[in-house]
This record gives C-alpha cells, structure tokens and sequence, in this order.
C-alpha cells in the first residue's frame, strides 16, 4: 500500500456487532456518506468530518483486542456511513488486518467503484451489499443515484469472487411486495457472487437521532413492517432459490 | 476393599481410601455428542411438578413464607417424615415435615429467628426460647468478643453483610461419599482419624479437631437415622442409580437440616451419577426416561429446599436463594472432558421442570469442551437465563478437576478444602472516608485513624490515592481480625457436623473477602486523574459531594487508563489483608462480588467523585457502572476480564445482559454466537458470567404485573432469582443495568 499515515474518519465502534456479517464482528462505523437514503438509520454518519481519527494500523489493534471472540467465523466489519468514501483508509485497514489474519468484512451501498475500491476489494472477504430498490427510478427518488451503480459494484465482485450477503431494507409502500421480491431474485441468479440475502425490516429507532440532529426524517411517517409481511416476503423469496 | 454393589465398577485406589475423584475418574465415560439423545419429562414428572407449582403459587400468596415450625429445633431427626406425594417421589426427603415449612435454626443467633418469625406473623415457641436460654449462640459469641471498633465498622456499612447473626455457610459436603461408600465405612474411616490423634501433643488445635472428630462420627449415625424415619438403610454403599441419587440427596437433606448458611452447595454430582446411570443402562434395569425422571425428581427436591430468613437479610441476598450450586462439565486433568450425558440431563430439567434459579446451575467451560454441549448450553442460557459460567481453564491448574463452586464463585476440591466466609467491604465509602480523614458522612461516625479532611480546591489523584492507601491497611487489619473472631465462635457454637464429616479431616481452609463498589472507586480515581473534581463541603466542612467537570475514561470500555486502577485496587487489597495472619491458618481469598447487596450498599454510600450520586446502587459485582459501556459489550467484557484471578481466587463475578436481537438472528446464530462470546472472554483468562438473554421490557412489564411473571428467572450476581421474589428497589435496579442492544 502507499500511503500509510492516512487517517479514517470514524463515526463509532461497535465492540459486538452479531448482526453485520458472520459470527461475532468487530464493527466500525465510518463517517461520511455520498448518498441520502430516506430509510437511514444512521444520519449522524452522513457528514464526512469531526469524530475520531485513527490510522489504520491503530484500528487493527483495536480490533485485535477482540480476536478472542471471533472464532471460527467472525472478525471486522467497516460500515457507516458508506467505507467506500474513504477507500483507501478502508484498503489500508482491511489490509492490515489480513496480514494479522482477521476475517474482513465490507458492509456498503455499492455506488462507488475506482481503483483504490478495486484494490480495496483485494483485502476483502465478504460484501454485505446493501440494495436498496429493484427499480431505477426508486433507486433515483429515495437513495440519490442510479441503479446501475451497485450492479455495476455487483459484476466487479462477480469477476473478483467475492462472496456477498445481499441485503435489502423493507420498507412498507416502497419494496414490500411480490415485483420487488421477484426482481431481486433476478438479481440473485444473475450473480454467481451472491451466496445469502437478507431481508431487513424498516425501524424507526433512529427517529429520535433525527430530532436530535434537526435533520427531517423523510420516512417518519412510514409504518414498521409487520413480522407476517417479513416472513411472507421471506418465503416468496426463499421459494424455487 | 471389596462390596457387591460396586460390582462393574473399575476397581481403584477409591477402595481402599475415600477418594471419589478416583473412582470417578476411574469408572465414568464422557460424551461428545449433542443433545439429541434426551428425554422429556414423564407423566408421573409433570404431575408432580404441578403439585409443586401451586405450592410455590401459595407461597406467593402468603407472601414468600408458606408456614413456619416454630416449636422444633431443626435437626437432622427432629421432624416426622414429610411428602409431596408419597407414592408418586423417586427421592424423598424433606427439610422439616411438610414441603416449604420452614424450620426454625437458632445455632447461629436467637436475634434473626425471631425476627424472622415476626417479620412474617409468628411467634418464636417458649419452647425454643427455653431449650436456648443456657445456650451460647455462634452470635453470641461473636458479639462477646467483638471490639468497639468493630461494631462501628459494621454500623456504618464499612464492612457489611458479615455471618455473625446465623449460620456462616460456604461449605460443601462431599455428598457423594455417602452413596459410594455408605455410611458405615465413612464412620470407620473418622475413627481411624481420631484414634491417629490420640499419640500427638493435645494443644489448642489437637484437642478442638479431637472434639470435632467425635461430633463427625455422631452425626453420620444422626444422617442414618433420619435415612431411617424414611425407610431407607444408608449404611452400605448405594446399589444402583435411584439409591446413588437417593443416598446424596440424604446426605445434603442432613447438611440443610443442620445449617442454615447463606450458601449451602451441593458440588459436582452429576458426572459421579452418570457412572451409576450407565451401570443400570447397560444391564438393562434403566432407560433414558427413566435416568431423567430420577434426575427430574432430585432437582424437584432441590427446587423446595428453604431456610427462613429476615427481611434485613433479604436485602443483602434478594431472592430467597439457597446457593444450591452444581458444578456441571469441565475438563480433567489428563485432557478428557467431564462432560457427561448426565452433565446434559442436569441442565435439561430446566426444560423439563421449566426454568428456574435453583439449582444454581454453573457450567465449568474450557475452550476445550465439546461443541455440541456447548451449544447445548448457549442454547440453554438463551432460552432460560438460567445458568452461568466461570472459567475450568483458571480453576482446573489450582483446584484441580474435583473442585466445585460454593455460592457463586467460590472455587474449592471437594471435601478437601472449606471456607470461612467473609461478606464484603465498602471499597467506594472507604473512599470517602479517607478523603474527609475518617469521618463518614452517611452515618456522622468517626472512624479509623482521625486526620484533617483532604484541602485544596481540587482532588489531586496522587494526595487522594495516598489518603487511600492508609485507610485500606487499616480497614484490611480490622476485617481480617473481625473474620477471625466470627470464625472462631462459628467452630466453637456452630460448627458443621455433618458436611465436615464429608471432608477429609485434615481440611484446607480459606478465609474469603470481599470488595463492593470496585468500578466505582476506578471510575473515582479516573475522574480524579482525567477531569475536575472539586469538593464540596458541609457546614461541618466534611466533604458531602464533588463537583466533577470534564470527560475521563470509565472502567467498561476496555481503556487501560481506567481498567488498570481497577485490577490495582483489588491487587493492593488482596495484599493488604494477607498482612494480618488468620484464624487456623487460612488462605485469605478475595472475591469480586456483591450478590444483590451493591443496591444497599449504594444506599449507605454519599456521592463518590465519578458523578454517582449519594444513595444510587452501585454496579453488581466487578461490572462497570450502569450504562457508562460506549463501545459495546465487548469492551465491557474486556474490562473486566483484566481484574486478576490470582488476587481474587475467591471469585470476581460479571453479570451480562444482551437483547436476543443483539445476540443475533436466527435461534442457531444466537447460540453460536454465545458460545464464540464465552470462548473469546474465557481465553482472556476471565473467571465468571452470568448471561441473561432478554428485553429490558419483560423485565419492565414483570414490575408492573408480577403476578403475571411467576417463573421469571434471571441471573443476577452469581446467582438466579425469580424475579417477582426480588424487592421493588433490587428489581429497578436489575432494570436501570445496561442491557447491551443492537445498533
């Protein structure tokens, strides 16, 4: 790698995340975003400044500290905030950790792809691809950028063999239904790269970081998704997979 | 030495000395498999079990206490025979005549009998007041010979929740002794003992041990005879599993019967039973169902076992808890795992009988266990919150591999090594009392060595950490000597005949420690180092609060700055205690661990110079302080597990709180994620957690409707507890704890 002093802009850690790749996942969530998706749970990452910086190697040590509970599946994820903002903080962490041999793991939009992302991607060992939308236009209106970006990100992975979760949030009105499921399954069987999907549902824990914030939450008034509606999506999904 | 029921046993040095860990060793056959081959309850179980429900729900209705006897003395033989349902138990025995009346016990002290009695509408009988009026209590004696300074420190809750006033506990019989050799050879054995004395210099420590001999053997034949009143001959070695289960179960009915000690432990019997059961399974006599049902109806007894109690005690040990403790798992010495099916059947009466707090169920884990026993227990833990785990890779290179755990994590070799139990001291008013030069302003009692109140406008960590340090040499001398006298009187009026006739009878002996309000004395001296504190002072210019300004790391969040100070002040303290020898020669220990007292304890406590104000409850145990975890939980993992065991071999206790959703998605994942969680914080050399699994919002809607969670069990400090049993101001703090959630 070149440039080794260079510092990430990191928003929190999360010393267990269970719930941000395989097994018992040292979770780092960086600052800054390029996108502005209604459903965000984490505004307070959007802004790509103040918070803590560390180098790297710093935050490899970090984690380090917790290999003991990785065993056999878990290790680091970077979210955010999206990582790929800052790429090669990001390549020069995951690079770290791969030569102290901890699993890594990206958890991103997708809608960034450049040589430092590619080389990113060499030090990475499962993408947590969050899809927004099936549709272009959703994707236009709600995220703030094109769909062919994160299928674009999907053939880069594709061509590295990158093993990916495919991730999408439910959101009540917008993506609960059959077209969107249907369409994702598409997406699935086009790419040899995705080995498991999860269906999340929306929440609105995060209203109270809005109003503390004064950011308006575009989707306040849009209800939590039902536990029925999540496992009728999840069956349709599931089914002739 | 031969005997037809150990016929299939592999034969062993076991015969010919009383050595169960030989025989163990010797005869049992661990298991690497999972779960899949158990059973579920019987009819015959279920049945029962609902007689013991509705009499839990009556004893709810008459407010904790069922009946009491306030005419007999408990003893060993002093009540008829009593029954759930004669015809349809396994095992029987119960502590008095009827199941959940409760025995009066005034060995320990005549105060807290009676008050207990009061407390819940009865009247201690003339008779008792009679047979104990020329008859020295160990309370007695201890408040004969405490000093005056003694009684201040215990007034002011310097040093608190002392046995002085009831029986001491702590102890584990070897219970198993008495199924594998019966009681006849076990009586032999202590009179060969006694006759050994007879040629030595009689002094002190002879002619008190020859005593105890002679009190030993008497109450072996006592255990006989109650065994009797129920129709059973115990004097020969048990012949198959109901009488294996059966002869231990007396053997612990005789040791309640006579002592009603906090903790009262049962040990490690579950893989000594495995052996029995296998024996019956291979000749055909037993089958699966039936090994769970003996096992089932063991812990039914287990589960209605009772002492009576204050409410002044119940504040310290919220619960009603008995502490009857099994040790479950671990490894053995030379690599093979004491994991046995019975080690998966013990844990499986939670499903069978449901959950609940007792027995206290405690998982010895090592990295080395097999896989599918532990997640049988992660799955365990996430579907009861029943269990806890501490650390057979710390324990197992000191104690060896028959060791098991008194109370909540008191490590001892069974029937080899005692303790003299010792509560805990204010390390947090220790504080305060240093900084106003012993004075303390909670009770306005002047204590310790008298020096001017700390000056300046700011604290300055290295005059505070000095003050400190005088007041810790002086209050570890006065604990140590206040132990001994508690001690001493305990063997003099109370002395327990009948477990320490399952020990061997040259013991080992521990004298246990303890610290409250750790984390939050760290958390005061970090303040102290990394922010502002100013004092305030009273009218009387004693400092009363702290005027803290600024950010400084808190003991939690895996930062050496904080967490460091922390593992120091328990080093110093371990240190400092050993300065002062101790009664019989025993091997101070120091624990980490509050049971329920850190409420109380908080409560007799002023403000402390990390933001806590005067009266809040301190955290349980070694954990952080509620809430001030930034990182995860993890980290406050971490933390904790930097507090050495070597200073704290009596146990340093952590209670873990995580919502189901933060543990992961899927049943599956939970559990594996449990396990990589308790395989990650025991590598870092960690002694104990406590798991619980659940919602703050159960927990918030079993205070509001009580009635409607009776079996909601949780773990709080070493222990479980129904939660509906805990008092409104212990449950809301249980509530107010971090319960580390998903992101």
């Amino acid at each position: 790698m070149t440039n080794c002093g260079i510092k990430g802009l990191v928003n929190s850690i999360q010393s267990m995340g269970t719930l941000d790749g395989p097994g018992v996942r040292f979770v780092v969530f960086m600052q800054g975003c390029n996108l502005r998706c209604g459903c965000c749970h984490n505004p307070e990452t959007w802004e790509l400044s103040g918070k803590a910086e560390y180098t790297a190697k710093e935050l490899a040590e970090k984690a380090e500290k917790f290999r003991t509970y990785f065993g056999k599946d878990g290790g680091v994820t970077l979210s955010g905030g999206e990582p790929l903002l800052q790429a090669e903080f990001a390549a020069e962490f995951f690079c770290e950790c791969k030569r102290r041999g901890i699993n890594t793991c990206l958890d991103t939009s997708g809608s960034i792809l450049n040589e430092t992302v590619l080389s990113l991607l060499e030090y990475t060992d499962r993408v947590l691809l969050d899809i927004k939308y099936t549709n272009d236009e959703q994707y236009r209106k709600f995220v703030g950028c094109e769909m062919a970006k994160p299928l674009e990100f999907l053939k880069a992975l594709d061509e590295q063999s990158i093993p990916v979760t495919l991730r999408q949030v439910i959101i009540p009105t917008l993506n609960d239904n059959p077209q969107n499921i249907a369409l994702l399954k598409e997406i699935i069987n086009n790419h040899r790269c995705i080995d498991k999907t999860e269906l999340l549902p929306f929440k609105k824990l995060c209203t109270v970081k809005y109003e503390k914030l004064g950011i308006d939450f575009g989707f306040k008034d849009i209800p939590e998704p039902t536990p029925q509606k999540m496992a009728e999506l999840e069956r349709m999904l599931s089914k002739d997979m | 030495m031969e005997h037809k029921n150990w016929n299939g046993f592999k034969q062993g040095k076991w015969q010919d000395e009383i050595n169960v860990r030989d025989f163990i060793q010797a005869n049992y056959k661990e298991y690497c498999g999972d779960d899949a081959f158990l059973a579920g309850p019987t009819e015959r179980t279920n049945e029962l079990m609902k007689k013991i429900q509705n009499l839990f729900a009556l004893e709810r209705q008459f407010g904790g206490v069922l009946d009491i006897d306030t005419a007999t003395v408990s003893s060993l033989t002093s009540y008829s025979p009593g029954y759930i349902d004669k015809d349809n138990e396994l095992i029987v025995g119960m502590q008095t005549n009827r199941p959940l009346k409760r025995g009066v016990n005034p060995f320990g002290g005549m105060r807290m009998v009676r008050q207990a009695c009061d407390a819940y509408g009865y009247k201690l009988s003339t008779k008792v007041e009679e047979e104990f009026r020329f008859r020295t209590t160990h309370n007695d004696g201890v408040f004969r010979a405490y000093t005056d300074e003694m009684r201040q420190a215990r007034k002011c809750h310097v040093i608190t929740g002392l046995p002085d006033a009831y029986g001491r506990g702590r102890i584990i019989g070897d219970y198993r002794r008495v199924a594998l050799y019966g009681i006849d050879r076990l009586i032999e054995e202590k009179k060969k003992d006694k006759k050994a004395l007879t040629g030595g210099c009689f002094d002190t420590d002879h002619i008190r041990l020859d005593e105890e001999l002679y009190q030993q053997i008497t109450f072996l034949g006592y255990m006989k005879e109650m065994a009797a009143m129920y129709g059973f001959d115990i004097s020969q070695p048990a012949a198959n599993t109901r009488e294996a289960i059966q002869w231990t179960y007396f053997a612990y009915l005789a040791a309640i019967k006579e002592q009603n000690g906090a903790a009262m432990s049962l040990g490690r019997v579950s893989t000594f039973f495995d052996i029995y059961i296998e024996r019956d399974l291979a000749n055909g006599t037993l089958t699966e169902e039936g090994a769970q049902e003996l096992i089932d109806d063991f812990v039914m007894k287990l589960r209605i076992a009772r002492h009576l109690r204050t409410p002044e005690y119940n504040e310290l040990f919220g619960g009603d808890p008995m502490w009857i403790t099994e040790a479950v798992g671990g490894m053995g010495e030379d690599g093979r795992t004491l994991v046995t099916k019975s080690s998966f059947r013990i844990l499986n009466t939670l499903y069978t009988l449901g959950s609940s707090p007792e027995p206290n169920l405690t998982v010895l884990w090592s990295e080395a266990l097999p896989e599918g026993f532990k997640k049988f227990c992660a799955k365990v833990s996430v579907d009861t919150d029943s269990i806890q785990y501490e650390n057979d890779d710390v324990m197992r290179p000191v104690y060896g591999d028959d060791y098991a755990i008194a109370c909540c994590v008191s490590a001892m070799k069974v029937g080899k090594q005692m303790q003299f139990f010792g509560a805990r001291c204010n390390l947090a008013k220790l504080l305060l009392i240093a900084i106003n030069g012993g004075y303390d302003t909670t009770s306005g009692m002047h204590i310790g060595p008298q020096m001017p109140v700390l000056d300046g406008d700011k604290l300055d960590f290295d005059a505070v950490m000095e003050r400190f340090d005088i007041y810790l040499k002086w209050l570890a001398a006065l604990y140590v000597n206040t132990m001994n006298i508690i001690h001493y009187m305990h063997d003099k009026y109370a002395y327990e005949k009948s477990q320490m006739a399952l020990h061997d009878t040259s013991v080992e002996r521990f004298m246990a420690f303890g610290i409250a309000g750790l984390s939050v004395v760290a958390d005061s001296f970090s303040a102290i180092k990394f922010a502002d504190v100013k004092p305030v002072k009273d009218d009387n210019g004693f400092i009363c609060e702290f005027d803290t300004t600024g950010d400084f790391p808190k003991f939690g969040n895996d930062d050496d700055r904080v967490d460091l100070i922390a593992k120091e002040l328990a080093h110093k303290m371990i240190c400092e205690l050993r300065k002062t020898p101790t009664y019989r020669n025993a091997i101070h220990t120091l624990s980490v661990l509050t049971i329920t007292s850190n409420v109380m304890y908080g409560k007799n406590t002023g403000a402390t110079p990390d933001g806590r104000k005067a009266s809040a409850a301190f955290a349980p145990g070694a954990n952080p302080m509620h809430n001030r975890e930034e990182n995860g939980a993890l980290a406050s993992l971490n933390s904790v597990a930097k507090i050495s065991y070597d200073d704290c071999r009596d146990g340093i206790s952590n209670t873990f709180s995580i919502t189901p959703a933060a543990l992961g998605r899927t049943d599956a994942e939970r559990a594996d994620n449990l396990v990589a969680i308790l395989d990650g914080y025991f590598k870092k050399k960690a002694h104990h957690i406590n798991v619980n699994v659940l919602n703050r919002e159960t927990l918030m809607e079993a205070y509001e409707n009580p009635e409607a969670y009776p079996n909601l069990t949780i773990r709080v400090s070493g222990y479980a507890v129904n939660f509906h049993k805990l008092s409104r101001e212990q449950q809301r703090e249980v509530i107010s704890r971090t319960f580390h959630e998903a992101v």
